[in-house]
């Protein structure tokens, strides 16, 4: 009862402080963001005041879908910037002809991999990966090969590609590691996939409820066991075959009414403050920020030997075939 | 029967009605029609749509037959036997229904899955495990889902049966078999397609359920496939397309149910409770009890799975989900009142001339996908005002409308006999207009209106819905919180939400419920 009236309290004060608020003469920055990014307990809102404290502006981060909305509005959005898009959906997004250069040195980034885009802006990046819990599962394959070979009684859940980026970026990942022959390995991977869901977060769910031995995730999920519950027992298994680069963007608008905040906020993407909200904001590797400021989890989470990265062009070709192909061997 | 809809309802209740239904069709075929308009080019099927629709067709079909076979002998039990905590237990029964999907799912897994209590038992016992995911896991989760709706309907069916009836099959000496012919088959016979059609509807729709127990992507529904269209494909044309092939799926099953349906007509009673002397028997009260005691089990254990792992975490939870929690049920009190008031005149409309179609327009929100709804939404508000201001009225409308085929199901077949028992005592004493609403139609339906009401609040509660589509900061809801804290790794505050979630739902379900049924015994 005493947390409902404090929430009612809450609740009617935001209410009112809504109510209050004279016709504001703060210019308003309109950011597009993924669910995950806006929300309470993602960097959103940490971001959001840090940018606010030196813009004297109203940043406002709208969630959703954030390139299935930019695509309905076309010219005529009121978004200033997107934040949150990966590689895969580039291509369709500047196909749309919307942004404009975001005007940063990318030479000096902290990522695996070189970057030289003028209109998408990296924020932060990880690397796709197995999860698995090492009180349940001792023994985990110590390579994608073993992954393929392991008894079938060792079982993994994915995500749909269809319906979500990590599901999308292991088709990448397969691709990257087995090219032309991505077909047979998902033969092989298939008696072991316990089953697909909708998103990442069911998958997970099910995993950390003991359903599943691993769970298709990125290397840096160990890092919130690590630090937010402080267990260890999550471990991310590295195959020396190389895991899936996925790095999430940010732009700005080209019909942006507030085209001076956007570059602001663009310029203030790579800056110290922003890159040190992402570890335990995102649970991902910050773009660019000194690796000795890395929360202790973070530095020792271990590192695969090799990355792998398709460019946007080649994974907007990949795509649809590698759907296709997945979707051959899965339905069956 | 041409003086029917005038002497229920009156011109004005009957332009009412249509009024509503016209509103239902803006936001289901009105929504559909924005989204194909605004696609560039026309696009057709594939052969992986029509493996969409073959499955899906296939899923919700088996779902309903399951789910209704199942809950006659329920409804049965429940409908002969009095006993402490009954209401109570008809009660918790109905909450399957109105969990948010991935919450119910987890239940089921900690029972049916791989480490789940069924595999441990039989681990335990030396027998070979048993897998959930694929066909059979669809059904038993569609199942879990839907057996308390097909039961709630039914069981209106036989509290609708006059106590009357059944004195006059006991001074007959009428024994179990002569009333199920006589009494419950008729009555079985109005009420049956009506639920069929109510789970197979719902069936329709499912995506993230079917696909998670169905084992992967063999388990792809047309929702699914609208899901892909948008996101993956960004095909407008195709996902409008899809959209239309499942209102013309949910049209063909009211089509069918409306055609197999037949009135019951055991006319009006003196509203006494039933006794029921044709269940004396001993072997059929072992039988009663066994029912009510397997289905208590399959629907009450995941969701007590549910409980014990959330819980310890409830009072931890942070302010903003409590926020969140005030903000859902002030948005499902609200969407309550609305959904009540567009069913009442569309229900009363649909007794009248050209009901079937009335009422078919009333059950399209149950067969809208909510993507291609929330998108045709932004669409058509867009030119006029920024959608996420209107994000809670929205949701309010929406889940109103979706809420609206449920309570009009339940309305429906009490509203035909109120014409059948009342209609010509009314008439003859000129008794119309809100004269009758007030005096006959509203005492008359508080039972059903109450489940009805329940049942829109509970959903409501839990629909995640267009909000998704359309949140800004400071409108976010508790089932969109719930799945934030899941995409933040954060499982156990997410746990701790679906048990405030559930309690919620729950709570509001029986507040309506309890209130509706009064001092009635169903």
């Amino acid at each position: 009862m005493r947390h409902f009236l404090i929430a009612a309290g809450i609740l009617s004060a935001s209410l009112a402080a809504a109510d209050d608020a004279p016709a504001t003469t703060k210019p308003v920055l309109v950011v597009y963001a993924p669910d995950y990014f806006g929300s309470e307990w993602g960097p959103g809102p940490q971001i959001e005041a840090d940018f606010e404290a030196i813009c004297a502006c109203d940043l406002q981060f709208s969630t959703g879908d954030v390139l299935g909305r930019l695509m309905i509005e076309g010219a005529a959005t009121e978004a200033d910037a997107i934040i949150g898009l990966n590689t895969d959906a580039t291509a369709r997004a500047r196909a749309t002809g919307l942004f404009v250069p975001h005007g940063q040195d990318t030479s000096d980034l902290t990522m695996p991999v070189a970057w030289q885009d003028e209109v998408f802006l990296p924020f932060n990046w990880g690397e796709t990966a197995f999860v698995y819990d090492e009180s349940r599962l001792p023994n985990p394959p110590a390579s994608f090969e073993a992954l393929l070979d392991a008894p079938e009684s060792l079982k993994i859940v994915i995500q749909d590609p269809r319906s979500s980026g990590s599901g999308l970026a292991l088709l990448l990942w397969v691709k990257a590691v087995y090219g032309d022959e991505a077909p047979e390995v998902w033969a092989r991977l298939k008696p072991k996939i316990l089953t697909v869901t909708k998103g990442w977060s069911e998958s997970y769910g099910m995993f950390t409820a003991g359903e599943a031995d691993m769970v298709m995730s990125y290397t840096t999920s160990p890092a919130y066991h690590l630090i937010a519950e402080e267990d260890a027992t999550k471990k991310a298994a590295i195959f020396p075959e190389g895991h899936y680069f996925m790095v999430e963007l940010a732009a700005q608008l080209a019909g942006s009414d507030q085209p001076e905040l956007a570059q602001a906020f663009m310029d203030f993407i790579l800056s110290d403050t922003f890159q040190s909200k992402i570890a335990t904001g995102n649970w991902s590797y910050p773009a660019r920020l000194d690796p000795a400021r890395l929360p202790e989890g973070f530095a020792a989470l271990p590192r695969p030997g090799k990355t792998l990265f398709y460019t946007e062009t080649e994974a907007e070709a990949l795509r649809a075939p590698a759907l296709a192909e997945w979707l051959e061997v899965m339905s069956q | 029967m041409a003086d029917r809809a005038v002497a229920l309802s009156g011109r004005f209740g009957t332009a009412l009605g249509l009024a509503v239904a016209g509103l239902v069709l803006c936001l289901t075929l009105g929504t559909l029609a924005a989204v194909a308009w605004r696609a560039e080019a026309a696009s057709g099927l594939g052969p992986a749509d029509w493996a969409a629709v073959r499955f899906t067709l296939l899923q919700a079909a088996l779902s309903a037959t399951i789910s209704v076979v199942l809950a006659v002998p329920v409804a049965r039990a429940f409908a002969r036997r009095r006993f402490r905590g009954r209401s109570v237990l008809i009660a918790l029964l109905g909450a399957p229904f109105i969990l948010p999907v991935i919450v119910a799912v987890l239940g089921l897994l900690a029972v049916f899955g791989r480490s789940g209590l069924l595999n441990d038992a039989l681990r335990a016992v030396g027998l070979p495990e048993v897998s959930i995911y694929g066909l059979q896991g669809v059904l038993v989760a569609h199942v879990f889902f839907n057996l308390p709706l097909a039961t709630r309907l039914i069981l209106q069916g036989w509290a609708a049966i006059p106590a009357e009836r059944f004195r006059l099959a006991a001074s007959l000496g009428l024994g179990a078999g002569e009333v199920g012919r006589f009494l419950e088959r008729p009555m079985l016979r109005a009420v049956l397609p009506g639920a069929w059609v109510a789970v197979f509807v719902v069936c329709l729709t499912s995506f993230a359920v079917a696909l998670t127990l169905g084992g992967g992507p063999a388990a792809t529904t047309v929702e699914l496939a609208i899901y892909q269209a948008f996101r993956f494909d960004f095909d407008l044309s195709r996902a409008a397309l899809l959209a239309a092939v499942q209102f013309a799926l949910c049209l063909a099953a009211g089509g069918l149910a409306a055609r197999v349906a037949r009135p019951a007509g055991f006319g009006a009673g003196l509203d006494r409770p039933a006794d029921r002397w044709d269940g004396a028997s001993g072997w059929l009260k072992a039988q009663d009890v066994g029912v009510i005691a397997l289905v208590s089990v399959f629907l009450l254990l995941p969701l007590a799975l549910v409980l014990l792992r959330g819980v310890p975490q409830v009072g931890a939870l942070p302010g903003s989900v409590w926020a969140a929690a005030v903000r859902s049920v002030a948005v499902a009190l609200a969407s309550t009142a609305l959904c009540v008031a567009l069913a009442l005149p569309l229900a009363i409309a649909a007794t009248g001339r050209g009901g079937r179609w009335i009422e078919a327009a009333g059950m399209l929100g149950l067969a809208t996908s909510s993507l291609v709804l929330g998108t045709g939404l932004f669409l058509l508000l867009r030119p006029w005002v920024r959608p996420g201001d209107l994000a809670l009225p929205v949701t309010v409308l929406v889940n109103a409308v979706m809420a609206l085929p449920f309570v009009l199901r339940a309305l429906l077949p009490a509203l035909r006999d109120l014409q059948a028992g009342y209609g010509r005592l009314s008439a003859s004493l000129g008794l119309q207009g809100f004269a009758r609403l007030r005096l006959l139609t509203l005492p008359r339906l508080r039972a059903p209106l109450g489940f009805g009401a329940g049942l829109a609040a509970a959903l409501s509660m839990g629909d995640l819905g267009v909000i998704a589509l359309f949140a800004d900061q400071g409108t976010e809801t508790l089932p969109l919180q719930l799945y934030r804290l899941m995409g933040a790794y954060r499982m156990d505050d997410a746990a701790g939400a679906a048990v405030l979630l559930l309690g919620l739902s729950l709570g509001l379900f029986w507040v309506f419920d309890r209130g509706g049924r009064g001092h009635a015994g169903l």
